[in-house]
């Protein structure tokens, strides 16, 4: 079975000021597939995924997406991105639907909106179990909440590729398993998804395979490390998202 | 209304209202990619601009028009480029302009400081029947921008990441962002003067915020506050004989006063209410999150 290949990296070489972060990785995720993205902090896991969407550019190798290479392609709205989560909120106030229906402008023409547009945010809201903070303003929602307004804000653009990075990190319990529970459906429904994760944590199960970064380089693609488990990841901060409440991350790694 | 009886007033005022209109219009962008202090800079390049006009006896507001549009552009690739170094790049623009302005002033014939003084601070006599024109038509372009294009605006000054992702073209907007804060800029010259433009596209943004929990709201709050207190200022400094400018900074920094003082009592109540949404029989926890939220 050989499906088509959505994210196509090759030989990719790619620096942050004049720091190489990553030193020629190979990467291919194929329709369907739900590939994570792990590796210590400062493994290059972000930067790989940043340079996938463009945000870094490719110093050397080859960047495509859907066959197309990065430079030509304009049909962004094939794709869904969560930033790693910084904060929603700017300057001026906003309210949780005004953030996620930024998502539309990718189908949007000249960002005039219709009911289909409407329906689409109201629709990516009731995903993530939003629906109901939709008029609240995104200052006053918690860690979890706000990385659920992000994740609906990439899936309003009904994309077929979906590319996170670090959907869990800092989120709640409660808004872990809402966002696995999102996440399957989007898979089910035929959504291929590359994601950067720190662990595989709740989203284990849905992990077709693993690729694991060191130091800028692949050492590992394949299933999931599921029989040594994601400790033997060098650097691993370990979290235990069942662990009691307020449990703080115990950093067990040489760089945690 | 005696004060409409005279022609000068008339032009004063209309170049007043699209000054309130347009200022928070564009203003609340930069507050929001927390840039507010990109229109002081724009109005010290502009000054450069009024110089060259008396120098070369042309419109000073549309030489403004054009400096300060290029001046802005040039903000937007040192900001683009410039990363480390971008800071004292802008602080060489920033003076320089405001220096090119007094240089060039001088330097024209029988010009002196004197001619800046009504730019710099802004005067209700000095704005003629071609002012009030150029003004109308830099108006209706700010206008045009920061009303039909406000989704793509809110995008890129709330998440450029993500906006670029999305396919919106990041670059281009941010440049026109940038002209665009310098038209409004040379909009607001005659009355507000150079020095005072950026209190007026950010101080009512500010004191909207104080209310408001939607962008969309704010947007029109602080239109509505623009308008109020520049033909408010207007007004007083025709009776009292008083600068315009700083009447109406000073009128706009009041209310942003006023709207803080009414704040705090408002999100005491909307976390009240919030609590009293919350189902019957709840456990008292549940009521946490929502006081966290209010607080945070």
């Amino acid at each position: 079975m050989t499906a088509e290949t959505v994210v196509e990296l090759r030989g990719v070489r790619a620096e942050l000021g004049a720091r190489p972060v990553l030193r020629g990785i190979d990467l291919a995720v194929r329709r369907g597939e739900v590939v994570a993205l792990l590796g210590a902090n400062g493994s290059g896991k972000s930067t790989a995924v940043r340079t996938v969407i463009g945000q870094v550019p490719a110093v050397a190798g080859a960047v495509e997406l859907f066959g197309t290479p990065l430079r030509a392609l304009r049909d962004w709205a094939r794709l869904g991105y969560v930033p790693q989560r910084t904060t929603a909120a700017g300057g001026v106030p906003a309210t949780v639907t005004e953030i996620v229906s930024s998502g539309r402008l990718a189908r949007t023409r000249f960002g005039r909106f219709g009911r289909a547009d409407r329906d689409a945010v109201r629709r990516a809201l009731d995903l993530v179990g939003m629906g109901d903070r939709a008029h609240d303003p995104v200052t006053a929602l918690s860690g979890g909440q706000h990385q659920r307004v992000l994740i609906a804000r990439a899936l309003a653009v009904e994309p077929e590729l979906l590319i996170m990075d670090e959907p869990m990190a800092g989120v709640d319990l409660a808004s872990q398993e809402i966002l696995a529970t999102t996440l399957r459906t989007q898979v089910a429904a035929g959504t291929t998804v590359l994601l950067v994760l720190h662990e595989l944590g709740p989203l284990e199960p849905l992990i077709d395979r693993a690729v694991v970064l060191r130091d800028g380089c692949v050492t590992h693609d394949g299933p999931p490390p599921r029989a040594l488990g994601q400790h033997a990841l060098p650097g691993h901060d370990h979290v235990h998202p069942h662990a009691p409440g307020g449990a703080a991350p115990i950093g067990t790694g040489l760089l945690g | 209304m005696e004060f409409l009886d005279y022609a000068f007033m008339q032009r004063a005022l209309v170049s007043a209202v699209l000054v309130g209109i347009t200022a928070p219009a564009i203003g609340i962008y930069l507050v929001q990619r927390r840039q507010a202090l990109m229109g002081d800079g724009i109005g010290h390049v502009a000054m450069t601009g009024v110089g060259l006009g008396f120098l070369l006896d042309a419109s000073p507001v549309w030489m403004a028009t054009l400096v300060s549009v290029v001046g802005s552009v040039l903000m937007e690739l040192i900001r683009w480029y410039g990363r480390t170094r971008g800071e004292i790049a802008l602080a060489m623009l920033f003076y320089g302009g405001m220096a090119g302005g007094v240089m060039f002033v001088n330097l024209a014939p029988d010009g002196s400081n004197a001619n800046l003084t009504s730019y710099l601070f802004g005067s209700l006599s000095t704005v003629s029947a071609s002012d009030v024109t150029a003004i109308s038509v830099l108006a209706a372009f700010v206008i045009v921008v920061s009303l039909g294009l406000r989704r793509q605006l809110f995008a890129v000054s709330q998440d450029e990441e993500f906006a670029r992702v999305t396919g919106v073209p990041v670059r281009a907007l941010n440049l026109l962002t940038a002209v665009t804060a310098a038209v409004t800029v040379t909009v607001a010259m005659r009355v507000v003067g150079l020095i005072l433009v950026s209190a007026l596209m950010v101080v009512p943004v500010a004191a909207a915020q104080q209310l408001t929990r939607s962008f969309a709201t704010t947007y029109a709050v602080a239109v509505a506050l623009g308008i109020t207190a520049s033909v408010g200022g207007t007004v007083t400094s025709f009776y009292q004989d008083i600068p315009p400018g700083a009447t109406i900074v000073l009128l706009t920094i009041a209310v942003f006063l006023a709207l803080t003082a009414l704040a705090a009592p408002l999100a005491r109540r909307r976390a009240r209410a919030a609590a009293a949404a919350l189902p019957a029989g709840d456990p008292v926890e549940c009521a946490i999150p929502a006081a966290r939220a209010a607080g945070g």
